[in-house]
């Protein structure tokens, strides 16, 4: 037993090493970044932090990435829920194909679409917003939330939904004070890959946006200029990035293990 | 059994909508300037399938379609294993489940442009703290920047370091499915652990691994951020997947013709596939 669990600890430490390089070069100066190797930061200094924030079109930066990627996470389970439902529990003309189909898109690469959605978002107006962004980015995650979902709802016993029409619930009532706290734990997991799919998206989130909905992604391409790359700001901007996964990540820690356990292909 | 309800397309309209308003129209817009020729101001001219006749027979093309599937082959023989490995050798409860979970989640939470970068530094040669150790520790002449062999070892290794945590989650969720009275029937059977693993294990694993190989096979195949900010598809070209060439041809050059042929033929790639594979892995599962 011992010598099992040296495996997830290895593995473990080899996941923190690019992680701590980066949270201790954040806390160096560039010019000792340049000057040589040291493995902790010798002139410990909180400049880089405090450079993102105070000046705002970094911290806009992170917020608008925020808001964006809410959206679309809301966005994504509130219509991926009644279809998820129809898919586990009814037959109709075409379903098949109809999820193979959603499942497609979660394939088309990125690259592929990042011309078309420029033309088409400017075309309806919606560029540079933060809804063109939670939009574009229901391409891969609607599809993954109802293939989740559905996979939870088909653990959950038909006979549940019979007992409340017996009952007398309509389906609107039924659907929300029953069915949903059932899966809830399936919501949960849905959103987090929701979450997590926009939130590291970059090629699609940079193109859509200018000025007003720039994410921090794009924001990060700043610390390149003409006098060479401030490594140390870069460093802090991507630490920063990694605390909102880390929240999101602690909260559904316990259900992400059962997750993909109830959910079938 | 399901019921027959047509009226169930209903709850299906609003993704219906959504996604095909994201996914028509673009792949509509994708399929026009496939098959047709422009020479700047808005002007097309119709040039039929030339672009896919001229792609197909493009030894650039074959270059970087042979090195992404080569690219995809071994990030799946890694990292399905790998992943498989770690799963079994987690402990099943106690305090340290949920820590696991959390830290090994941490690598796929962090923006891909974010992991390009935090990889570039950690590899330069003289100041990163891998390139460091290998170059003076170990001695090895290491630096992707020059060497070919160098930049595929350090991508593969961030990709394994960026997603097996996805394999280890699935794996381990489909295994803490299994109830313990089978381990207990194995152990009165006297079952090696490796019969445990293949007649045990393995079957209840199935349909998560379907969904961890899936998922793996398509992103990897479509892997573009973390290269391009890593090693922007050098040294030279030895990097230049699929998309990064993609990109190249579409936004750096304009030419969208080529590079929407280009597109229609990496999508059909990707969709044969899948659907290959879930095909063969679900067509059990009405028996």
């Amino acid at each position: 037993m011992r010598k099992r669990s040296l495996i997830p600890i290895l593995y473990i430490l080899f996941l923190m090493l690019p992680i701590y390089w980066l949270i201790s070069m954040s806390f160096k100066t560039t010019n000792e970044i340049l000057s040589g190797f040291s493995l902790f930061p010798q002139t410990f200094t909180w400049e880089n932090y405090i450079t993102i924030f105070t000046d705002p079109s970094w911290y806009w930066a992170y917020i608008n990435s925020i808001i964006y990627v809410s959206l679309n996470t809301v966005l994504s389970i509130c219509v991926a829920l009644p279809a998820a439902y129809a898919f586990s529990r009814y037959r109709f003309l075409g379903d098949k194909t109809l999820f193979f189909w959603l499942l497609t898109n979660r394939m088309a690469p990125a690259a592929v679409f990042v011309l078309p959605f420029f033309q088409l978002y400017s075309a309806v107006g919606l560029f540079d917003t933060h809804i063109a962004v939670a939009l574009a980015h229901c391409l891969f995650n609607i599809p993954l939330a109802v293939w989740i979902l559905e996979g939870f709802m088909s653990g959950v016993p038909k006979e549940l939904d019979e007992t409340a029409y017996v009952d007398g619930y309509s389906f609107p009532r039924f659907f929300i004070t029953i069915f949903l706290p059932t899966i809830k734990a399936g919501v949960g997991v849905a959103a987090f890959f929701c979450f997590m799919f926009s939130w590291v998206e970059l090629l699609l989130a940079k193109n859509l946006t200018a000025v007003d909905a720039k994410p921090i992604a794009a924001e990060m391409t700043k610390t390149a200029s003409s006098a060479g790359y401030e490594l140390g700001l870069l460093a802090a901007a991507g630490t920063l990035t990694i605390i909102p996964g880390a929240i999101v990540v602690y909260f559904v820690r316990n259900y992400i293990a059962k997750g993909f356990a109830l959910g079938r292909v | 059994m399901k019921t027959q309800n047509q009226k169930a397309w209903f709850f299906v309209l609003p993704v219906l909508l959504l996604v095909a308003f994201n996914a028509l129209i673009p792949m509509m817009t994708v399929v026009n300037y496939s098959v047709q020729e422009t020479f700047g101001n808005n002007v097309f001219f119709w040039h039929g399938l030339g672009w896919f006749e001229d792609l197909l027979n493009s030894e650039r093309f074959h270059a970087a379609l042979g090195r992404q599937i080569l690219f995809t082959t071994i990030i799946l023989l890694i990292e399905i294993p790998l992943g498989i490995i770690i799963a079994l050798s987690m402990p099943r409860q106690g305090f340290w489940v949920p820590v696991c979970l959390v830290l090994m989640a941490l690598p796929m939470l962090i923006p891909w442009n974010v992991v390009g970068a935090m990889w570039n530094i950690f590899a330069l040669p003289d100041i990163g703290l891998l390139g460091y150790l290998m170059n003076t520790t170990l001695g090895v002449d290491y630096d992707m920047t020059q060497d070919p062999f160098a930049a595929w070892a350090t991508i593969i290794t961030m990709d394994v370091w960026h997603w097996t945590s996805l394999v280890v989650l699935l794996s381990y969720a489909g295994l803490v499915s299994i109830p313990d009275a089978y381990y207990q029937a194995a152990k009165i059977d006297g079952a090696s652990s490796w019969s445990v693993f293949r007649y045990i294990q393995l079957p209840k694993m199935k349909q998560v691994l379907t969904i961890a190989i899936l998922l793996r096979f398509m992103d990897s195949f479509n892997i573009y951020t973390e290269v391009f900010v890593m090693t922007g598809g050098g040294p030279g070209n030895s990097t230049t997947f699929l998309s990064i060439d993609l990109v190249k041809i579409a936004l750096g050059q304009f030419d969208l013709g080529p590079a929407a042929a280009m597109s229609l033929i990496y999508f059909a790639i990707t969709l044969l596939v899948s659907w290959l594979f879930y095909t063969l892995m679900t067509k059990d599962e009405g028996k």
